[in-house]
């Protein structure tokens, strides 16, 4: 559990410094004024993909033999796909904060955003309650 | 340290985390499935979604108070001084935002906005919609942006194009309406 911990630690801490957790940067992001955060999740995308390239070619294998990877997402005709990330992002640009920012922001300047993580918390249980009635 | 870290160490530094956790134990980057995880501890109210041993996401739940942490000290230890174009100051300036000094405008996200137009539109309502959709499109930007598209999955790209599609939505047709 510590492992998770401290990744975690690194990770909040690089999204802190980088300002990724910026409402501002978002905006800017969404303006297309500035490379910045194109460039943070086009070369976290480029280093995870080498990496699971890599851990594939290596057939790395987890402590029961299972093969280590990500699991394969069921596409189906992608509507759950398209429309829960099209309410995300209308989120995403009203708050500044995807779900780790959320998160990240409570404790560093923006204590309101507590207020936005319960929020959330309600969303996805409205979803919950919602589901089998949605299109997925 | 140089503000803001810049993208090509920030970024790298961020893809690592997904070769990190499948190494230490097979675990998938993403972390909106936390949210899922508390309202199954927490009120799982016999819905089906929320029917299963929440126990199983500990790992991440761990990670996202790690990320919590980091961030917080980081934050006290070294604050960042964000500086976005002028061209995006601008922009926001047009629609009536004051505040740029700090991580998010002070004209929206503070206790007392709340009970403003624009504070409740952008803190309860963004966060019910990141809470929704994120639940609705099984993932956000970590779980389909980065490892989805890194293992190049069809489904993380049709939520990544979504994500967009709101976005862009929100930034030029509902803001100007609400701040």
């Amino acid at each position: 559990m510590i492992a998770y911990f401290l990744l975690g630690c690194a990770f909040g801490a690089v999204f802190m410094e980088a300002e990724v957790v910026s409402w501002f940067r978002i905006q800017e992001m969404f303006r297309f004024d500035a490379f910045h955060m194109f460039g943070i999740i086009g070369s976290a995308i480029v280093v995870a993909g080498l990496s699971l390239l890599a851990i594939k070619s290596f057939n790395l294998r987890g402590v029961g033999g299972e093969p280590l990877g990500l699991a394969p997402k069921t596409l189906g005709n992608g509507v759950r796909y398209v429309t829960g990330g099209t309410i995300f992002g209308l989120g995403w640009a009203l708050t500044g904060a995807c779900p780790g920012p959320l998160v990240a922001l409570i404790g560093s300047g923006v204590p309101v955003m507590i207020v936005a993580l319960v929020s959330a918390l309600a969303g996805t249980w409205v979803y919950g309650l919602l589901r089998p009635r949605l299109p997925h | 340290m140089p503000h803001p870290l810049p993208w090509y160490i920030a970024g790298p530094l961020i893809g690592l985390v997904v070769p990190a956790l499948l190494l230490v134990d097979n675990k998938a980057f993403g972390i909106s499935s936390n949210f899922r995880h508390v309202c199954a501890a927490a009120a799982p109210c016999g819905i089906d979604f929320f029917r299963y041993d929440w126990r199983l996401g500990l790992w991440n739940l761990t990670f996202l108070a790690g990320v919590f942490t980091g961030a917080t000290l980081a934050a006290y230890f070294a604050p960042p001084t964000v500086q976005i174009s002028a061209h995006t100051i601008d922009a926001l300036r047009a629609l009536g935002v004051r505040d740029f000094a700090g991580l998010a405008p002070q004209d929206v996200f503070t206790w007392s906005a709340l009970l403003t137009l624009r504070g409740f539109v952008c803190i309860v309502v963004g966060g019910f919609l990141v809470g929704f959709g994120t639940a609705y499109a099984g993932g956000c930007t970590s779980g389909h942006a980065i490892a989805g598209l890194a293992d190049r999955q069809l489904a993380s790209l049709f939520a990544v194009c979504g994500f967009f599609a709101g976005g862009l939505t929100t930034t030029y047709l509902i803001l100007p309406k609400i701040l």
